[in-house]
């Protein structure tokens, strides 16, 4: 077991600066108009940096830097753009511990996440991209004896992208990888919540990308967002958040005719057929694991597995195994190598987790463990900590269709299986869904027959690269993870050429 | 009666917040992140349409039009059986709701309607 010491106390393997500027054009430069904001980490509640408060001006900066660079960046080849990728994953991974312990001080999860998942993800993903890149091929179409369709891929200029708070390096990279390998360039606006953790990577990474290529515009949503979405010069907008924002997204991005891609959010059931009991095995085990991932980074996770179906003929046993398993989980100070689950991301965030705790009691649900925040005194008295919660009750309540974005998971049985599926659809979302079973005809029919972009099978909560992910119904619109982004981030350009000397005919 | 409330915090955040912006508007949000809480923009910046229902109008002292408040038709139908107030929380929200540089957060509390006020909704 390891603690790690927080960035800036004596031995700690990486550390944050007081203030950070704006990333544009290659260089750090001051917010037009003075401004900064304070960023506290969520695991003790203090401020440790403050961030450039961007505004309008600051975006449009950032959009004429990546307008300079756009040109050149798109004509790079394929083979360069890919190695300037590959570079990137390889200092990410030269420094993997000081990212993770910077993006957990940042965000608030353990240590053991950013150090297995979030930073290992995220190198991954730029190589993944490097690679689709260099295997990406054009078409050719031969129309006619004279005639022939050349289908070429072309960048489709500056993008914006604007990304959440709940994995700030994992998801930046999510939205960068694809759009810098199809020879976009950037600016990205990080979360207010978590604005300084890119800023680590940015001292890592800055000195392998050509100026104006990836510009990061700090500041908050209706000040420095709003202007990106609107901004006339932008050929694109990427975003992952709420519904609503998504809306208002797509509603700006009308007003220059420009494409939008969406991630927005789920309430994903999590179901699991009577024969996963079958045996008291290692296949048990792991599903008894499915369930208590509603947990994982503090559930502040759009695919939580936040509704669990447990079939009636195994739902006592299998409910009471799972409270047990659940209340084994490791809570405590996010920075030591075995808390398992970390601080909420900020202050309105755990009052929002508590309110859904209230109305879900207030609907008859009954708690069957958790329910209270947490507080694990000294230093971390201040921090947002939530006890991981068991509420029990139908679908039709409030806590089974919101997304609450906290460690509660929602539970309820099902008779066969058109009961489970009918249940796991009713809901306004499609993001992710978990299916159980040991029978694989079951599992299939399951998986084809839920609403859902993502069917995790007798598993949960893993992102490779490489199997794409995104929404169906409310949850979004387009996919994220897989070279089928590529596409998303460029257009086509076809050339219909003729070789025939005659002329055709019509005048 | 209505079906949105809000606390005496949360009204006075909405006069400072139309002194800057001018008159306002809610749409609840559903959704991950800063989702599950209710966005303020100014009137007519968030488009609602038929796929939305205004639930009610929020009368401030001090604040001269009554500020409405939206949410998507289909979450509506796993609401109606709640009363929303409207509250604030000191926090770092985001998305485009105007609060947000105050260092505050517009949440909602909720609380189950009781019969007799369901019924006087449905008549009214």
């Amino acid at each position: 077991m390891t603690r790690y010491a927080a960035p800036g106390e004596t031995g700690s393997v990486v550390s944050y600066q007081a203030r950070y500027d704006h990333f544009i054009g290659g260089e750090y430069v001051p917010p037009v108009k003075g401004g900064y904001f304070e960023n506290p980490t969520p695991i003790t509640g203090k401020t440790f940096t403050e961030v450039a408060r961007g505004t309008a001006e600051d975006v449009d900066r950032a959009v004429t830097a990546a307008e300079g660079a756009a040109g050149a960046w798109g004509r790079t080849s394929a083979a360069e753009r890919a190695a300037v990728l590959t570079r990137i994953a390889d200092r990410m991974e030269q420094n993997l511990e000081a990212l993770a312990v910077a993006e957990s001080w940042e965000n608030g999860k353990p240590v053991r996440e950013t150090l297995a998942a979030d930073l290992p993800l995220a190198i991954d993903h730029f190589r993944y991209f490097a690679g689709a890149l260099r295997a990406q091929e054009g078409a050719i179409s031969q129309i006619d004896a004279d005639t022939v369709a050349y289908h070429f891929h072309e960048p489709l200029g500056v993008v914006g992208q604007i990304i959440p708070w709940n994995f700030p390096i994992l998801m930046a990279t999510w939205k960068l990888a694809p759009a810098l390998a199809a020879g976009n360039t950037v600016v990205l606006k990080p979360a207010e919540q978590t604005p300084a953790s890119i800023h680590v990577l940015l001292g890592l990474i800055a000195d392998l990308l050509p100026a104006g290529v990836l510009n990061v515009v700090n500041g908050f949503g209706v000040e420095a967002g709003k202007p990106l979405a609107q901004h006339p010069r932008i050929r694109k907008v990427a975003f992952t958040g709420e519904t609503t924002t998504g809306r208002l997204i797509m509603q700006y991005a009308s007003e220059n005719i420009i494409p939008v891609t969406l991630e927005l959010g789920g309430k994903s059931p999590n179901i699991f057929f009577a024969d996963v009991a079958a045996a008291n095995d290692a296949f048990y085990d792991k599903a008894q694991e499915g369930f208590a991932m509603f947990a994982l980074n503090q559930g502040e996770v759009c695919t939580c597995p936040s509704r669990a179906l447990i079939q009636s003929s195994i739902y006592e046993r299998f409910v009471g195994d799972a409270v047990s398993r659940v209340e084994r989980i490791k809570q405590g100070h996010p920075l030591d190598t075995e808390t398992m689950i970390g601080a909420q991301a900020s202050n309105d965030q755990f009052e929002k987790i508590l309110s859904y705790i209230d109305i879900g009691r207030q609907e008859g649900a009954k708690v069957l463990t958790g329910g209270v925040p947490a507080d694990l005194g000294g230093e971390l008295s201040g921090g947002y900590y939530v006890q991981p919660t068991v509420f029990e009750g139908d679908n039709k309540m409030r806590i089974f269709q919101e997304e609450i974005f906290g460690p509660v998971v929602s539970v309820t049985r099902f008779d066969d299986y058109d009961d489970a599926i009918k249940t796991a659809n009713d809901t306004l979302y499609g993001l992710g869904a978990g299916v159980w079973s040991r029978d694989g005809g079951t599992a299939y029919r399951a998986g084809r027959d839920i609403q859902a972009g993502r069917v995790w099978t007798n598993c949960y909560h893993a992102y490779p690269a490489h199997a794409a992910f995104g929404g169906y119904k409310q949850s979004g619109i387009g996919r994220e993870t897989h070279k089928m982004m590529l596409d998303h981030y460029q257009q086509t350009k076809n050339l219909l050429v003729s070789y025939s000397p005659d002329a055709q005919g019509f005048f | 009666m209505s079906r949105v409330d809000l606390t005496e915090a949360a009204a006075g955040l909405l006069r400072r917040l139309t002194d800057q912006h001018g008159p306002l508007m809610f749409h609840q949000s559903g959704g991950c992140c800063d989702g599950s809480a209710p966005m303020c923009y100014p009137a007519g910046e968030f488009r609602t349409g038929r796929s939305d229902v205004a639930l009610g109008q929020l009368r401030v002292d001090g604040v001269a039009e009554p500020i409405p408040v939206w949410m998507s038709q289909a979450q509506f139908e796993y609401w109606r059986h709640t009363h929303l107030t409207i509250d604030v929380v000191s926090g770092r929200g985001s998305g485009f709701s105007l609060e947000a540089p105050e260092g505050v957060r517009f949440l909602i509390r909720s609380r189950l309607l009781t019969d007799a006020e369901l019924a006087e909704l449905a008549d009214g």
